[in-house]
């Protein structure tokens, strides 16, 4: 064999390279067998409630595809990462799973801070991203798909519902940090819109046990009903104080948010409270009831929320987007996502919107009852006009931020 | 009439609460100079002992009132054996310490329990005054907080237990001399404190429910409380919670509860820059 200088320089260059690389080519070649789908959710912290349902209908997700061939002939494998309710393990987590693992997709972020910590780093490293929890709305990003609902969808149709069963009046306590801030001008906006008016909104931190002032204050403003978005565990006692007060014989409550709490708080607090969510367990179809069966029974998760679903709902309309593009690529994914991509299942028909990235919905009004909500009313396919108030991708596909969504009331 | 009747109610529920949180605080910290940064863990275990005695099937009463304060006294006087008295005199190493222990309480806990939320609904039922309602566990709260600060001063007043008490935290070494055993006393004094503190968690239990971490929400006002206090024990613990818990409440109504929880740490602030030594080292300076 005939060696030149030039033949021999560039050959044992290659040969560098490829030792350099080694240990990446044999995992290249070995990843060609599976595709690869991150989950991050916190399944253990303050979060776990959520995260863990989360982690398990994205299991169930994954399991029905590979059930069913997988995608392009090959299985995916599921990589869970538990950042344990820590925003920073978010981003070490969001960066191990785009660079070293490589996955085709990213799901996860329970709030809106964990969110926004993984999102500009997922785009960053060209990596698809679901966030498939309900929020506050307002993001514009076209490598996102916010698959869970916003208030414009929830908030429009519950107040009417409550205002014209109970009144007109409404007194709005809420979480004191962006969601609540933005919900509860969701409320007035909407109460106003349908002749009725907010009389007092009260914001309480995170972590206030103490209610009892407030119901006080509650008695004496004589609302038709309480709105209630407050969030998380502190905020449960509000409830507890509440009919502890005998208040929840007196003055019936809505909520945007009571959603796990019905497992937590005993059927004497809640029944007859009323709320909207993208998804309920009382929802009577039989793909949801398969559902909830298999939730239940195979990975015990006691209560399943909309979180929980729309995870489902998120993988299952990746799954059918990749299929549909024929490719793993990011870019033709997306588009196959933009070109009206649907899945109808337990939460019924979630269509991706194209200019927002958001999806439209099917938004159920529920009432607490026995530890479970029974569906009363439904509102079939509705638009995130919110975010479509403020954000297109067709216009503008390299918009790249979250909106605060500005309601005129 | 009946506004301000349900809002004198709701002072003195405020009143009672900081009362309920702070006063196992003062006997530890009060009498024994010990900072106990696991205080808020002990009224977590408090709560934790009430409800899963609650749910395995003892009535509530016996489940509040009794076990909550038997097993965080038990296990006070199990941490001052093993730990606290290793440590009298140094500061800042029963701070370390303590909050240690508050870690590793909350990991345990956690561990055991799992970090979700659990509670029991508040008995008794509600009770109107004029065309307001509110829970008449509330004002049996208020009753509780009371009975504990007279119990308590009756106590220390009157019996040869609280002269014992009162006599070795001013003066260990004379005690010791007149026939005392300092090392019990400080053992019981911080079981008493624990006891204290596991009576107020398992009260406090069914109006907020607990959670693993739910301490930290009150040993911030546990501390205030009784700092704003001073050295008078039960009549410090009184007085400030009076004090600071009205402002609160009025504040509270007045405007909202954020500014509620702002008023109490300015008044806190301001107490102390006029008087550095709480309340009770100006006045009532022979008080308990």
């Amino acid at each position: 064999m005939f060696l030149n200088r030039r033949k021999l320089l560039a050959s044992t260059a290659a040969g560098a390279v490829a030792g350099a690389a080694g240990p990446f080519v044999i995992r290249d070649l070995h990843a060609q067998d599976v595709v690869k789908v991150a989950g991050i959710h916190d399944t253990s912290g303050g979060l776990d409630i959520y995260g863990k349902q989360m982690v398990a209908t994205m299991d169930l997700a994954v399991n029905e595809i590979n059930a069913a061939g997988g995608v392009l002939g090959r299985k995916i494998q599921l990589i869970n990462y538990d950042p344990q309710s820590n925003i920073q393990f978010y981003t070490q987590y969001a960066t191990e799973a785009a660079t070293k693992e490589k996955v085709a997709v990213v799901h996860g972020g329970i709030t809106s801070a964990s969110r926004e910590a993984i999102r500009p780093l997922l785009k960053r490293f060209n990596t698809l991203y679901f966030y498939n929890t309900l929020y506050e709305g307002g993001v514009c990003d076209r490598n996102i798909f916010c698959t869970g609902s916003t208030p414009a969808q929830t908030v429009e149709k519950l107040v009417p519902y409550v205002q014209k069963k109970w009144g007109k009046k409404i007194y709005t306590i809420a979480a004191d940090y962006n969601y609540g801030h933005i919900t509860a001008k969701w409320v007035k906006k909407y109460a106003q819109d349908n002749g009725g008016e907010v009389v007092q909104t009260d914001f309480f931190p995170l972590d206030v046990t103490d209610f009892g002032p407030t119901i006080k204050k509650i008695q004496a403003a004589k609302p038709d009903l309480v709105m209630s978005a407050l969030v998380g565990a502190a905020h449960i006692s509000f409830y507890r104080q509440w009919a502890a007060a005998g208040m929840n014989k007196q003055i019936p409550l809505a909520s945007t948010t009571f959603g796990n709490e019905v497992v937590i708080t005993s059927p004497e607090e809640h029944n007859g409270f009323v709320v909207a969510f993208g998804y309920l367990e009382g929802i009577d179809t039989p793909a949801n009831k398969k559902f909830v069966e298999i939730v239940h029974g195979k990975y015990g998760i006691p209560h399943m929320t909309e979180l929980a679903t729309m995870t489902y709902h998120g993988v299952h309309l990746w799954a059918d987007a990749v299929k549909k593009a024929n490719s793993l690529d990011r870019m033709k994914v997306i588009e196959a996502l933009e070109g009206g991509a649907a899945y109808d299942g337990p939460a019924g028909k979630t269509t991706i919107d194209p200019k927002t990235h958001h999806t439209v919905l099917d938004v159920y009004i529920g009432e607490a009852k026995d530890k479970k909500f029974v569906v009363v009313e439904k509102f079939l396919q509705q638009t995130p006009a919110d975010t479509a108030a403020v954000c297109d991708l067709k216009k503008n596909p390299n918009e790249n931020k979250q909106y605060v969504i500005d309601v005129k009331t | 009439m009946d506004y301000a009747i349900i809002l004198l109610l709701q002072i003195g529920s405020a009143i009672a609460s900081l009362v309920l949180l702070s006063i196992g605080l003062a006997v530890i910290f009060g009498m024994m100079r010990v900072i106990n940064l696991a205080h808020g863990e002990f009224l977590m275990l408090g709560g934790y002992a009430a409800i899963t005695a609650y749910n395995k099937g003892v009535n509530l009463w016996i489940a509040m009132l009794v076990v909550a304060p038997l097993t965080v006294g038990l296990f006070g006087a199990l941490v001052e054996r093993l730990v606290i008295r290793h440590l009298y005199g140094r500061l800042i190493d029963t701070m370390l310490a303590t909050w240690g222990l508050s870690l590793a309480m909350i990991g345990f806990v956690t561990v055991v329990f799992g970090n979700t939320v659990s509670g029991i609904s508040a008995p008794l039922g509600s009770l109107s005054i004029g065309g307001y309602r509110t829970g008449r566990y509330e004002i049996f709260l208020i009753g509780v907080a009371a009975l504990l600060l007279v119990a308590g001063w009756l106590v220390l007043r009157y019996t040869r237990l609280g002269l014992i008490a009162r006599g070795t935290m001013q003066n260990s070494a004379m005690a010791a001399a007149l026939g005392t055993n300092p090392s019990a006393v400080y053992a019981v004094t911080f079981a008493v404190g624990a006891a204290l503190t596991g009576l107020a968690g398992g009260l406090l239990a069914p109006l907020s429910g607990v959670v693993p971490t739910i301490g930290a929400a009150y040993i911030a006002k546990a501390f205030i409380t009784v700092i704003s206090g001073g050295a008078a024990i039960l009549s410090g613990t009184a007085i400030a919670s009076a004090l600071l818990g009205a402002i609160n409440t009025i504040t509270t109504f007045a405007f909202t509860s954020v500014l509620g929880e702002v008023a109490l740490l300015v008044a806190a602030v301001v107490l102390l820059r006029l008087l550095p030594q709480g309340i009770t080292g100006r006045f009532f300076r022979r008080a308990l």
